[in-house]
């Protein structure tokens, strides 16, 4: 018999034959993933100023503007109470803003069902500020108008950052859905 | 790319009711995080337990980190090191120039300190430190200047005590785990720290300014006495910090005191010195005036009425 072509059984997903997506794996890594980003304070970086873009509210983002549905709409919840743990921000901040951020963009999406690369990166740019805005105001510091050129720097280098991590969550999109459990 | 069909509820009733029960959730998570909040807000040690756990628990990640950073740090700096050779060599005779004020200002004061000493009948002897520990992180995407460190409970740290360096102080405990505890860092916006200038008794409040410097606010209004390259010392008033420690040096002149710049910066201390709360006692009594004067009343009006 004529061999088909080996390809034909693949996808960038993998073998199509026999194998399927890991449940664990395809529910599991956006939730992995937003929560390692919330540990970045424990990296070995001492700041004497806010520096570090919020990565666990980044790839939150991330991942909710390319697989809407994916997280749950309640997810802002456990999320925001992780981040919350290790941001340095008094506990409720996050998990208020997180879930306000997937009601906004919830209905954000109603409204313009259509999405591109430019769309995603101005809503990030759009979002980001508030949060970060809204932090310092949760925070509980004594910062007035005078202090707030000090959130400028990592206000950039957040929005700047963002297309960077959503390629990222893309790449681990592609990773989440690869077929690794073996049928039958 | 258009969002898949599927979300839109359409006239099935099922998805319709997935569709609120999913905003209700979200609204109600919003809604407890707004109380939540407003709780921690309002009683800011409220979850200081939750936190010191999850801190605990994710100790060792930042204990690897800590170890890397001091080497990753040199690493960087070798490699620098040859791009800015000339303005390294600057900035080397400017802190030379420094260096030398210091060191009279040091002798200034070992002259001074060996004077009241003798005068107070002091013994001479160094604070027993309480422990040495790394700091593992940062709150580095916070407004909040907090750091981890990697000693709690279990090796004798208690919330209130200074943590310093070998240059300088670094903050003080806010909070305790068994093994991390949570430090306010001097720049944060409500760390004060009383100070008072290295060559006389010019008292002043250190301030932070979230930005990495800090703000001398002196008590004494009147002609600022301040220059450039004062240092300032811990005084001691008040109890919690030792007198005597290096805190800041003077960078800018304003109307009301001056900015200074942070000595002992915190991302480049390897290891830090926790140590104990200076004049406890006086920390204690000032923490606990009025139930204490409250308590004394009630006795002495029960007696009264006995009599």
């Amino acid at each position: 018999m004529e061999r088909l072509a080996t390809r034909a059984r693949r996808d960038a997903y993998g073998s199509k034959i026999n194998r399927d997506h890991s449940p664990v794996l395809a529910y599991g890594v956006p939730w992995i993933t937003i929560m390692l980003g919330s540990l970045t304070p424990l990296l070995p970086v001492i700041a004497p100023a806010p520096i570090l873009p919020p990565m666990g509210y980044l790839l939150l983002l991330a991942w909710r503007l390319l697989r809407p549905g994916l997280l749950p709409m309640w997810a802002g919840l456990p999320l925001g109470f992780f981040n919350d743990l290790y941001s340095g921000q008094p506990i409720g901040s996050g998990i208020f803003l997180f879930s306000i951020t997937m009601i906004a963009l919830e209905l954000l999406e109603l409204r313009f069902p259509w999405r591109s690369f430019w769309q995603d990166w101005l809503v990030a740019a759009l979002f980001i500020p508030v949060f970060l805005l809204a932090s310092a105001l949760f925070s509980g510091t004594s910062l007035g108008i005078a202090n707030l050129p000090l959130l400028i720097p990592q206000l950039l280098l957040s929005v700047v950052v963002f297309p960077i991590v959503a390629k990222m969550v893309a790449l681990l999109d592609r990773f989440r859905l690869t077929r690794v459990r073996r049928i039958g | 790319m258009a969002p898949p069909s599927a979300k839109r509820s359409g006239s099935n009733k099922k998805a319709q009711l997935g569709l609120f029960a999913g905003y209700l959730a979200a609204g109600l998570g919003a809604t407890l995080g707004l109380l939540l909040l407003a709780i921690s807000l309002w009683r800011p040690e409220t979850f200081n337990g939750l936190r010191s756990m999850a801190s605990d628990a994710a100790a060792p990640v930042g204990e690897v980190g800590a170890a890397g950073r001091v080497g990753s740090r040199n690493f960087f700096e070798a490699i620098a090191g040859y791009y800015n050779a000339g303005s390294k060599n600057a900035e080397l005779e400017e802190e030379i120039r420094i260096a030398r004020v210091r060191l009279a200002e040091a002798r200034a004061l070992e002259q001074e300190n060996e004077r009241l000493r003798a005068v107070l009948q002091l013994v001479e002897g160094d604070v027993e430190p309480v422990t040495t520990a790394r700091l593992i992180g940062s709150t580095s995407s916070s407004a909040r200047r907090f750091a981890f460190l990697s000693a709690g409970r279990r090796d004798g740290v208690a919330p209130g005590m200074p943590v310093t360096s070998p240059l300088g102080l670094v903050g003080r405990v806010l909070e305790v785990g068994a093994n991390t505890s949570r430090v306010l860092l001097l720049t944060d916006t409500d760390s004060v720290v009383p100070v008072r200038r290295a060559t006389d008794n010019t008292v002043a409040f250190a301030e932070g300014r979230a930005d990495g410097s800090l703000r001398i606010r002196l008590i004494n209004l009147g002609i600022n006495p301040l220059k450039e390259g004062d240092i300032f010392v811990t005084s001691g008033a008040g109890g919690l910090f030792h007198p005597g420690t290096a805190v800041a040096m003077v960078t800018e002149v304003t109307d009301d005191g001056a900015i200074g710049q942070l000595l002992s910066n915190p991302a480049a201390t390897d290891v830090v010195i926790v140590k104990p709360i200076w004049q406890g006692n006086v920390v204690t009594d000032m923490d606990a005036p009025l139930g204490s004067v409250d308590s004394e009343g009630d006795e002495s009006s029960s007696s009264q009425d006995e009599e």
